[in-house]
């Protein structure tokens, strides 16, 4: 009884504090389910109330998930690359999602100092000198860039190049996605113009280039009288090596067409590889002259209800172009278009009027032609396309090449809006196709192996999401391949109207991203930004892991344009000057913070090859170097060595500096370039 | 003569012994094993670290000292110390580094052959590899004083950072950088080499001197 009564005490000592303990968690609990009740917003831990931001700003709930689901905190890198071309800029912009910034603008067409492109740094000219020339003889120093290309590898983006055409001047562009660098530039030697270009084969073995506007053959001049007779379309392919990282000129070729202008390709993949599509949409021939009172070029070239889908069989136009059964125009392979028909290299299609995008599905099956002129997206089938060819036609154009009965070869169409241009695929069975006219993305179903990916009836259109304004391109995260990703696509806007502060008549672009991670209807616009240097067309979206992108060059004294070490590369230790008569050679290395030699003396009239190597092995540690009134700039990353080459015939001191703030003393990173003058080269030198 | 060399190896275990016995003149032979191949070992391992962190350098830049060479972020952090007057750390220790690998074998035949001398000249054999360690931090010691009071004063920074000596263990301010000096996993094997030749000698030394003693 005594031994209860004591032990008893504490018992209850205990079960009082238990209570005590009880009560005041449920208290506590009790205010937490309060206060998350009535700020549903709220993120967790957050030590700011979002709400009061939000209604601060004037932002709505979805606007706040919006912020969520694109804003990269500081440090943190993107899920995506995207790269767009940069349309009249002749660059190519490189953008991260979700976040939407830019992160480099890769010169590619047109000089560009930053990056030292064209500013005197001989492989950079190099680069650009084979892009051509102007009739004066000037080189061509833009261009109009459209659809980038990324090399794949079975299908799917691998990361290691890209290419780039240029519409204006029907060049194809090769960049090195290890250094971000434009390596070499092809000028077609046929063609005026391009537009389908650049698309790729499903193992990059060729390079799609389809011309545009049709032309006398060889460039020659022809009266437009005679267009039917005289100008023809032209579509070429590039034989790409990817271990030299280089188009092989000598391997490519080039098939002759009608002239229909012949717009957007894409090539065949898995069931299709080795097949290329094209779109055409002047069948009728038009030539214009509105101002001799003829129809104009838009109305003429729109009269008929159907032009003609180009199918080619390019694994066996290279068997006959290896064979040799061409016509050399300007020194170009060419297979004649009798020759294409005769082979089977080429059928036609009927397709609904002035079509734009040809797409084919991630599975190869279909090829899907947007309306542009008709409501519709219409799908062939390349099975159906295989068993029409194999039946043979006896129907031809005024050329004499095949066209397949539209019907047999359509699999279906699906009515989507006004204005369809450019179809992309995700990786729930939907492809995605932009509206110009209604200004909106459509998402709808594709149907086969496809439709069983999701709920809905198999080509059906499933939603609408309206877009600001005038859409041309989407992109969707690798939406081109045989696996898309889904998750995001990006509307590629032509105009932005009243989207963004004003900055005078000439608007920026808008790209606008959308969610498209949900299925059925619920897909929206989630990001607006502004492109403001050039009017981007096409842009491809890889996965960010795929590009394994340097951060420094590989070795001192690189030559970023034969990716090997330069053998003649100043090192340190080895700086010099090597005179030869009038020529000067310059070895100089770069280091924080100071250019070595920081001394140069030549004389006027000397012809001066300059060599600078950045020494450095940090990452971001740049140089640049310019030196006044010669008009020259470089940019020296690590590692990298620069050639530059130019005839000192203006006489005085000049001083070179580090263009590229590097460290503390960077203002001190500069030195003298003397130049005595000399009577021989001020008397007479100009002749040289 | 022969007596000489006798008394110099020591008396050799008896031929006819129990297994307790054997395992009593075996634990000195294994440790002392152990201690040269630890030794030997530490030679391909880093001994000494130097790391250096600044806002610039998110990953921060470090060098890591090897008994014969230098790896890690040198030709960086040359590149930074022209700023301060400090010569290249390459045209430090360079006799060191040259000898230090046939330096360290020897230091390692020497404690093997200390298994086979029974006598108190064993210590004499291992003391080399007993010091190494110690000569080893002295030596970079030696080496961080001699470059950190020797600065060039006609540097760009030379004013503003004066001479003084880097730490050699722990942390130290130089500009912006924290630098963070630390024994590596080399010198921290050549340390234990020491504990084990130590024990080593203690056993080798418990298990003869009764045979000397007996013997003589």
């Amino acid at each position: 009884m005594r031994l209860n009564r004591s032990s008893s005490k504490p018992l209850l000592f205990v079960t009082v504090l238990l209570a005590m303990a009880l009560i005041a968690v449920i208290a506590v609990s009790c205010q937490d389910s309060g206060e998350q009740a009535s700020t549903s917003a709220e993120v967790a831990g957050a030590p700011e109330d979002i709400n009061a931001i939000a209604e601060a700003r004037g932002l709505t709930p979805a606007d706040v998930v919006n912020a969520v689901k694109t804003f990269m905190p500081s440090g943190t890198h993107d899920e995506y690359y995207e790269f767009a071309s940069g349309g009249q800029s002749g660059q190519v912009y490189v953008i991260g999602l979700p976040s939407m910034r830019i992160l480099k603008q890769i010169a590619v067409f047109t000089p560009e100092p930053w990056q030292g492109f064209g500013y005197g740094e001989a492989g950079t000219m190099d680069v650009l000198s084979q892009g051509g020339t102007t009739p004066d003889g000037n080189p061509l120093t833009w261009a109009d860039t459209h659809h980038p290309a990324l090399s794949e590898t079975a299908g799917d983006y691998d990361g290691q190049w890209l290419f780039i055409n240029d519409k204006a001047n029907a060049r194809v562009a090769v960049i090195d996605l290890r250094d971000f660098e434009t390596k070499q530039i092809v000028k077609n030697p046929i063609t005026l113009s391009d537009h389908g270009g650049t698309f790729v084969t499903p193992n990059t073995e060729w390079i799609v280039e389809g011309g545009q506007y049709a032309m006398p053959l060889g460039f020659e001049y022809s009266s437009i009288e005679n267009y039917e007779a005289d100008y023809r379309g032209m579509i070429t392919f590039w034989k790409f090596d990817r271990e030299a990282g280089r188009i092989k000129y000598d391997e490519s070729f080039a098939i002759e067409l009608p002239p229909y202008w012949q717009d957007l390709c894409d090539s065949g993949k898995l069931v299709s590889e080795g097949w290329v599509f094209c779109n055409s949409i002047n069948t009728e021939m038009a030539t214009g002259g509105v101002e001799q009172g003829n129809p104009p070029f838009e109305s003429g070239a729109s009269q008929r209800d159907m032009d003609y889908l180009h199918v080619f069989n390019l694994n066996k136009a290279a068997e006959v172009a290896a064979a040799g059964n061409t016509t050399e125009i300007n020194g170009f392979p060419v297979i004649g278009l009798q020759t294409a028909i005769d082979e089977g290299l080429i059928y036609f299609v009927p397709e609904p009027k002035s079509p734009h995008g040809v797409d084919v599905t991630p599975d190869g099956a279909y090829m899907v032609v947007a309306g542009k002129l008709d409501p519709h997206v219409t799908i062939f089938s390349f099975d159906k396309l295989q068993e029409a060819i194999a039946a043979g036609t006896s129907e031809t154009d005024a050329f004499g090449v095949p066209v397949l009965n539209f019907d047999s070869v359509m699999e279906a169409q699906v009515e989507l809006g006004l204005g369809p241009l450019h179809t992309q695929f995700d990786d729930k069975g939907y492809a995605y196709t932009s509206l110009f006219l209604d200004s909106a993305v459509a998402r709808w179903t594709l149907g086969g192996s496809a439709g069983e990916l999701n709920d809905e009836p198999d080509w059906t259109l499933v939603t609408k999401t309206p877009v600001q304004y005038n859409i041309g391109h989407i992109t969707a995260a690798e939406g081109d391949t045989v696996s898309p990703d889904g998750k995001y696509l990006v509307a590629m806007n032509k105009w932005a109207v009243d989207r963004f502060l004003p900055v005078g008549p000439l608007l920026p672009q808008n790209f606008q991203l959308v969610d498209i991670g949900d299925p059925g209807t619920d897909m929206p616009v989630v990001y607006d930004m502004p492109l403001p240097d050039g009017e981007p067309h096409y842009g491809q979206i890889i996965k960010a892991d795929k590009i394994k992108a340097w951060d420094v060059y590989p070795e001192i004294g690189w030559d970023p344009h034969t990716q090997a070490v330069n053998p003649n590369a100043p090192l340190q230790g080895e700086e010099r000057v090597e005179r030869d008569g009038k020529n000067v050679e310059i070895f100089m290395t770069a280091i924080r913070s100071h250019f070595t030699p920081e001394h140069v003396e030549i004389q006027q009239g000397d012809h001066v090859i300059w060599h600078i190597t950045n020494v450095e092995r940090a990452l971001d540690a740049t140089h640049g170097f310019t030196i006044p009134a010669y008009n020259i700039h470089v940019s020296i990353e690590p590692g990298e060595t620069v050639t530059f080459e130019f005839d000192a015939t203006q006489d005085g001191v000049f001083s070179y500096y580090c263009t590229e703030f590097c460290s503390a003393l960077h203002l001190e990173m500069m030195g003298y370039m003397m130049v005595q003058p000399s009577d021989e080269a001020s008397s007479g030198s100009n002749s040289n | 003569m022969s007596e000489v060399i006798q008394k110099i190896v020591g008396p050799r275990a008896p031929a006819e012994i129990s297994e307790a016995e054997r395992r009593k003149f075996s634990i000195p032979n294994i440790l002392l094993g152990a201690a040269a191949v630890l030794l030997l070992v530490s030679m391909f391992l880093p001994y000494w670290k130097m790391t250096l962190l600044a806002p610039q350098y998110p990953g921060g830049l470090s060098i890591e000292v090897y008994v014969n060479r230098l790896t890690g972020d040198v030709s960086e952090i040359d590149g930074l110390n022209h700023y301060i007057g400090m010569r290249p750390l390459g045209e430090a220790a360079q006799l060191e580094r040259a000898v230090s690998l046939v330096a360290v074998v020897f230091l390692v035949l020497l404690v093997l052959a200390a298994i086979f001398v029974h006598s108190p000249w064993a210590a004499l054999l291992a003391l080399p590899a007993i010091l190494w360690p110690f000569i080893f931090v002295a030596d970079m010691y030696y080496w961080m004083r001699n470059f950190g009071l020797n600065l060039d004063p006609t540097a760009p920074l030379s004013s503003s950072i004066q001479p003084f000596i880097p730490p050699i263990l722990g942390s130290g301010m130089v500009g912006q950088f924290e630098t963070i000096a630390s024994f590596e996993i080399g010198l921290w094997l050549a340390f234990i080499a020491v504990a084990l030749i130590l024990a080593g000698l203690y056993y080798q030394r418990r298990a003869y001197k009764p045979l000397t003693e007996k013997s003589s």
